[in-house]
């Protein structure tokens, strides 16, 4: 490698005179300036941040303090905080009402939009557009919807007579009206990741089951729906990483009340690293996080690994 | 097809009840937007006498003037603008010159290197905010844009996916150049970068989407009324939703935030939709 250096460097101020073939794709230290700038951001503001939350979470620390070394302490105060056993069942319960719906409704979608009409074109980029907006329009809207007197469920309920569900206060209902947004925000993605599942099964497979006058029930059951298996568990996997960060729809729609029943991971994070300025217990809650979310990416990449077997 | 007549009729009726139930479903996502439509045209204390109001005449644009008025907004979008721009202008670059790295050079330590940078991409953000959080108060970054800006730049995303669509040119285009003895950055620039436009385009709208919506980091960086980003300052204004009062302007303010992205969207349709999938899928 030495000598090829020194054949480019001797070679280079000759300009205009080809240098002898070397191996161009051998590894040189100059060629490090291209990713050197990338690497600078990713080990200063990711790396370095990781590990040093982690050392943090060993840590009695505020602010501007490193504090002092306290050893597990914090995650032993964790594990004996109510409150945070709390919003790791209310996060598992949140995954669970909101990750196989947003699968099989966009699962139902991709199915009916997945044909070249206007209508369905049309009806697509409707179901994607929720998720263009950001988390601070969708839980206003929504909590217009639920809001008492003038809220859009109180006003169809009143046509009726009737007294609509209270979704925000209710302590049995509060996490499934948040759910009904998070669902009414997140539906395009899983629809879009089927309809570009269901792009890729060749066509012929359908002609071929035609001609065998296989039924409509028959065809799904037999050729779609074993053709995107694979997909399904893809959404299942994204979807229970995107669920399990919940925050925003909870913090602007129900500040995790009634009695922290609403409170995700997430959440009980933000409030014990900012605004109670625990930072040692808010990193130990936030590796917590990292190792369930590390999970579900780790089966994320083993589902994906094996991409070409299956198209 | 030789399908019976009971069969055809089963079929139609199948059909029906499909159509129905995406009607249904398009129903849901669509009247709570119009609801907030209808809401921001209407006077308050009209709304808060019978809300069935929405439904007909008088409208009014009071709540919008009222929402243009109020300075803060304008200076929160332009925050917005800033902090997605920029961050979107750094990705861009950054990613490039990586992926151009990653892609087709080769230097001590690449393929383990790029290993680490494909970890990224499983780390969430939750388990690095507060590390991150303590270092930007002892920098004092807080309630700048570099502080909004930054974190963004760490993202493995990008460079992983111009690593791929660089790998996806075709050797013989650079590697000519390459032997005539070009420089590097001259070949990156001439040659390669020309031909990455779309990904340029997917990686660049789904980064400023991002930005735009992030709201996690600007709420705790960002403390400051003046430094507030259109997402968490429209959440600031939310806090005394509870006493429904001006409730129109509020669903104003609404509108105001979620009417530009959508035009955007709708005409970038085809790159958003491809952009964010992408993402997930990776």
């Amino acid at each position: 490698m030495a000598d090829q250096l020194t054949i480019r460097e001797t070679a280079a101020p000759a300009a205009g005179v080809r240098v002898p073939s070397v191996n161009i794709y051998a590894p040189q230290w100059r060629n490090f300036v291209f990713v050197a700038p990338f690497l600078f951001f990713f080990t200063t503001l990711l790396i370095f941040p990781l590990f040093w939350g982690m050392w943090l979470s060993v840590h009695k620390a505020d602010t501007f303090s490193t504090g002092r070394f306290v050893g597990l302490d914090n995650y032993v105060r964790l594990f004996h905080d109510k409150v945070f056993l709390q919003s790791v069942w209310n996060t598992f319960y949140f995954v669970l009402l909101t990750v196989p719906t947003l699968a099989l409704i966009g699962l139902f979608l991709a199915l009916c939009l997945n044909r070249r009409t206007r209508t369905a074109a049309v009806l697509r980029t409707l179901f994607f557009s929720s998720s263009v907006l950001s988390v601070t329009i969708v839980t206003l809207i929504w909590r217009i919807v639920y809001i008492p007197n003038v809220g859009l469920l109180s006003t169809i309920y009143g046509w009726f007579g009737a007294t609509a569900p209270a979704f925000i206060s209710d302590p049995s209902l509060a996490m499934i009206g948040i759910a009904i947004a998070t669902i009414w925000w997140c539906i395009g993605l899983p629809m879009m990741l089927f309809l570009s599942a269901l792009q890729q099964i060749p066509q012929d497979i359908y002609e071929a089951a035609a001609l065998d006058n296989a039924n409509r029930w028959q065809t799904l059951r037999s050729i779609t729906l074993p053709s995107i298996k694979r997909t399904f568990i893809l959404v299942i996997i994204i979807q229970i990483v995107l669920q399990f960060q919940l925050f925003g729809q909870a913090w602007l729609m129900t500040r995790g009340g009634p009695n922290n029943l609403t409170k995700p991971i997430v959440l009980y994070i933000y409030e014990t690293a900012f605004r109670r300025w625990d930072l040692g217990m808010g990193a130990a809650a936030s590796e917590i996080l990292f190792v369930l979310i590390l999970i579900a990416a780790m089966a994320q990449y083993l589902v994906t690994r094996n991409k070409g077997d299956q198209a | 097809m030789s399908a019976s007549a009971t069969s055809i009729k089963g079929r139609a009726f199948g059909d029906r009840v499909l159509l129905a139930l995406v009607i249904l479903l398009s129903i849901i996502m669509i009247a709570p937007v119009l609801w907030v439509i209808g809401l921001s045209l209407k006077e308050n204390a009209e709304l808060m006498a019978n809300p069935n109001s929405v439904f007909h005449a008088p409208y009014t644009l009071k709540n919008y003037i009222n929402t243009i008025g109020t300075s803060s907004v304008f200076r929160w979008v332009l925050n917005s603008i800033i902090v997605s721009g920029g961050l979107t202008l750094g990705t861009l670059i950054l990613s490039s010159l990586a992926g151009y790295g990653f892609a087709r050079l080769n230097f001590p330590g690449r393929n383990i290197l790029f290993v680490i940078v494909l970890f990224g991409l499983a780390v969430p953000e939750q388990a690095v905010l507060v590390a991150r959080h303590q270092i930007f108060s002892m920098l004092k970054f807080h309630n700048t844009y570099h502080g909004l800006i930054l974190p963004g730049l760490s993202a493995s995303f990008g460079v992983f996916l111009m690593t791929q669509y660089f790998r996806a040119i075709p050797k013989e285009l650079d590697e000519a150049a390459m032997l005539d003895n070009a420089s590097r950055f001259r070949i990156f620039w001439k040659v390669l970068l020309p031909l990455t436009v779309p990904a340029q385009a997917t990686l660049g709208i789904f980064t400023f989407l991002g930005a735009w919506n992030d709201y996690f980091w600007p709420l705790i960086s960002a403390t400051k009324k003046d430094m507030f980003t259109l997402t968490v300052g429209m959440a600031s204004t939310q806090t005394n939703f509870a006493q429904s009062e001006g409730i129109g302007f509020l669903m104003a303010q609404a509108v105001f935030a979620g009417a530009p992205i959508l035009i955007i969207y709708l005409f970038f349709q085809k790159y958003i939709v491809t952009a964010v999938s992408g993402a997930a899928v990776r």
